[in-house]
This record gives C-alpha cells, structure tokens and sequence, in this order.
C-alpha cells in the first residue's frame, strides 16, 4: 500500500509518499521564507498553493510511482495556520476526488511521533517535541497521546527565531544561533521558567532581548546564554515527565531536534533514567509530508478514512482530543 | 522519628553556574515556604536541616503512599472526598499566598487518612492570579494526562474544596486556569 501525504501547517510545504514497508519514497520540503519579519499565514498559504502542484510532480517523479499506484491521500487537518491548513486540504481533497482514492485526516503532532516511532524503531517512547509552534512532552496511554507538559506561552523554536531576527541572524534561528553559542563563554543569567512539566519562554525572550540592546554582551555570549538555559529547562521537564511515566524510551523530534546541545541532553537524561534515546533524523522531524503520510496510512489500515464532509481543518486540534487504534 | 535527606544533586546536563543556581535557590525556597504552609494549616514535614550551599534539607520522613498511585484503588466516594480535601488545601496554601509550582497528585502524599504536601523547590511566594491560575493548571493537567478516567469528577471536587477554603477570590483563579489551558498557540476554542 502507498500512501501520498500533503504537509501545510506552517511555513513548510511538504509532500511525501511512504510505503507500508515503511519506504519513504518521495520528501519533498518547500519551506516558505518571507522576506522580512515571522511568517505571515497569507503569504505562506499563497506560496503553498503556487508550488502544490510542482511539489506533487516531483514527489511522483522521486517515487517513481504513477498516480494510479497510490492507495490513499493524507493530510495534515490541524493544528496549525488556518490559511496553510486550508491550501493543504482543498489540493488533498482535489487529490482524492480526481484520483477516486480515499482520503484521510491525520493530526500534525500525532504524525511527527509516528514517524519518528517508524524512523527509530522507538516502540513506546517518552516523545520531546520541539519546533517553531510547538514543545509539547507526551507519550501513549490507554488509546491516546497524551500531553504530560507543554509551553504555557510562545514555543521554544519561536523564541529562538524571534531572538535571531532581533539580532540580524539568519532564519530560522537554531543553527546559526548553535554556531555562534560554540564561541560563547561567559552565562548571562536570564529568567528560567518551569512550572512542574510546563515551561515558558515569553520571559525569557524579552530578557535576552534587553540583553542584545543593552550592548554589553557580544553576540556569541548571549547565543550560547539564551540555549543553555532553554535547552536546560526542555532537559528539566522532560526528564520529570520520563520519571513520571516510566517510559523505557526517549523520542526527540521537531525541527529544534536538529540542535546538538539538545540531542546531548537528551541523551544524558535517558542514560540517567535507563531509557534509550533516539533523535529522529532532520527530513523526518521537520514539518514534512512523509509523516502525513505514514500516520495516513497506519491509519487508514486501522479503518480510519475521513469523508469530505468531515474533512475540514482544525486549527487548534490538540494532540489528546485523537484516538489511537493503531497502538491497541 | 525517621528522617530523609533531600539532596538536589548536579544535573550533568546543565551548565554548572545556572545549575548551581538553580539548585541553591530551590532548597531556600522548600525550606521557608515548608514553614510558611505548615502556618496556613497545610501539613507538610517537620525540617530537621538546611543547607543551601550543598542543596541539602534533612526532614521528616513520612510513610505514605503517593496519591497518584491509589487514586484508582479508592470508591467513587473515596475518591471524590480525598479531591475536595486536596482542593481544600490548595485554596489554603493561595490564600497564604503560596504557589506550589509543581502542584500534581505525585507531590502530595497519603499517611492513613493523613496527607501531606511534598516537593516545594519550585514554590514561590505570591498572590497574583496568574500564577494561582497557572498552579491550578498544573493540577488539571495531571488529571488530564494520568487521571483521564475520572477527570471531571476529581476536578469538580477539587473545585468545590478550593472554593470552600479561598473563599471568594476562587472565582477569578479558576476563571485564570481555564484561560491558561487555551493560550498555548494550538488549543481548541471553547
């Protein structure tokens, strides 16, 4: 069975096909750049829909598939812009009714620990999941993914690429931020918050900030400052989550799973609880279609389809408001 | 009397300095604020021994079981009593003007019928709304996540036993906890 899933909650474009035999045949990644300040849901949905269709032929040509050989169309159906949301599914459903295949809903966060379970071989992880619109500590319990923490503010993939473009670094922020922290020495003392599993990073940032027009730190030291104490509280949530659920396994997934400093502490934290880590590799921790498409699929084969007139997007659709038949 | 010794070690992950930090600014905080909730009316262990400098505190020991574990062995009525004397409690510790900062059903311990608020290091001394609201969050969130099969019962008599205690300045502290749970960026609008 092939499954084709459409990625566009955000400022990713994302199309990908996956086999049952857990293949990733196609990936392809159109991100969005705007050309000055965050992303813009408008723009970002223009853009999604000016590339769907090149993004499709070369999510085919990659496969090497033709459309008669895919079985199902995913999407992602929330959380997420509402605007990119809605280009995603209109092309899906578009997909589906051309092609006379089914279509399927998936959840976007659900989808970023499925693959990251079918990417690892993780069976019943303890997932961290960290990126630009979410940080979210979960894991499975009794036919759900349930959220033992999370932000109570803005993400931690937010403050960091708020923080680059207040200091004229690159977009996103996270690696040109981790490149300048490795020159950095001196730990400027910024608020660290965390409220038993929760955190948040709105405090944080507008400190940081005062630091950078403050002129007295170079940029090297407030970098290195502003991941130390991020990363710390991620590291601090999530290891009281590990020893709340007792999980035999830790996932880290999301575009900030890129960062090497956190995939340290990752591991550091399961080695000291005795879980395994897995950090899942980039092309399938960022936003992407292959994991639309897999949980699709996984989906679809646990008798899950979604009819049109249920197919509309959810933007605020969390993460513990989806079954999971599949796990059972 | 038994005694324990609460020892906050280095966490290898975190920079030494903020580590450091961290951990001496959390055993000051669980000592006065231990004091401070045992003067309100809320049981909490007698303290024998401070020591910021090495993040030591000696107490008592207490031989109970944590409530997270035997919330699924009690009766519905059981149940529903033991939540609205936590509620109870809660309210008593806002209205002292202390927030738990880690308030979950692995921080409160069961002695018989006795219980007993454990784990202060995140507390901190305060009457904002805000962060009562948020406290209270922390609490609907572990019924949520662990306690999900009786979640609406535990948070109504945890409720009906934090309006006992605080009183009129309940109202706008819950008001606050249902605002927290909506305001990370992808929650369903109610």
């Amino acid at each position: 069975m092939i499954a084709l899933g459409v990625e566009s909650t955000a400022d990713n474009l994302g199309i990908g096909i996956v086999s049952s035999g857990k293949e990733v045949l196609a990936n392809i990644i159109d991100v969005h750049v705007p050309e000055e300040g965050g992303i813009h849901p408008r723009e970002a949905a223009r853009h999604h829909s000016d590339e769907m269709g090149n993004a499709v032929r070369r999510a085919l040509d990659t496969a090497g598939v033709s459309v008669d050989e895919i079985d199902i169309i995913a999407f992602a159906q929330g959380p997420g812009l509402g605007p990119c949301l809605r280009t995603g599914a209109t092309s899906a459903r578009a997909l589906a009714a051309y092609m006379g295949k089914p279509l399927v809903g998936v959840n976007h966060c659900v989808a970023h620990v499925e693959v990251g379970r079918m990417a690892t071989g993780a069976e019943d992880p303890l997932t961290l999941y960290v990126s630009g619109g979410n940080t979210i500590v979960s894991g499975y319990e009794s036919g759900r993914y349930r959220i033992f923490g999370e932000t109570l503010d803005i993400a931690v993939g937010n403050c960091l690429d708020s923080f680059a473009r207040e200091a004229g670094l690159e977009y996103p922020g996270g690696p040109d931020i981790e490149r300048k922290a490795a020159a950095g020495k001196n730990l400027i003392p910024l608020p660290y918050t965390v409220k038993g599993m929760d955190l948040s990073y709105s405090g944080l940032l507008t400190a940081i900030t005062t630091e950078l027009h403050s002129g007295r730190h170079t940029v090297e030291d407030l970098c290195y400052s502003l991941q130390e104490t991020a990363y710390a509280m991620l590291g601090e949530v999530t290891e009281r989550a590990l020893a709340h659920t007792g999980k035999p396994e830790l996932l880290l997934t999301g575009g900030v799973a890129a960062n090497k400093r956190l995939a340290g502490i990752v591991r550091d934290i399961a080695g000291e609880h005795g879980a395994e880590p897995h950090v899942v590799p980039i092309r399938l921790a960022a936003d992407n279609g292959a994991m639309i498409a897999w949980t699709g699929l996984i989906a679809y084969q646990a008798g899950h389809v979604t009819p049109l007139d249920a197919s509309h997007v959810n933007p605020s659709w969390r993460m513990d408001q989806v079954e999971i038949p599949w796990r059972e | 009397m038994k005694a324990l010794s609460k020892i906050r070690r280095p966490k290898g992950y975190r920079h030494p300095e903020l580590d450091n930090r961290l951990r001496r600014s959390r055993t000051k905080a669980e000592a006065d604020i231990i004091h401070r909730a045992k003067r309100s009316g809320v049981p909490t262990p007698l303290l024998y021994h401070v020591d910021p400098d090495n993040a030591v505190i000696v107490m008592e020991y207490i031989d109970g079981v944590k409530v997270r574990d035997v919330v699924d062995m009690l009766s519905d009525e059981e149940r529903k009593e033991l939540f609205t004397r936590i509620g109870g409690y809660a309210g008593r510790l806002h209205g002292a003007g202390i927030i738990h900062g880690d308030l979950t059903t692995s921080n409160i311990l069961k002695q018989g019928d006795r219980l007993v608020f454990i784990d202060f290091g995140l507390a901190e001394v305060s009457t904002e709304v805000e962060k009562r609201g948020v406290d209270l969050n922390l609490m609907n969130r572990m019924l949520t996540s662990t306690h999900y099969r009786h979640q609406e019962e535990l948070l109504a008599a945890f409720v009906e036993g934090y309006r006992e205690t605080l009183g009129a300045e309940a109202e706008e502290a819950l008001t606050r906890m249902e605002e927290v749970a909506k305001r990370g960026r992808y929650i369903e609008k109610k």
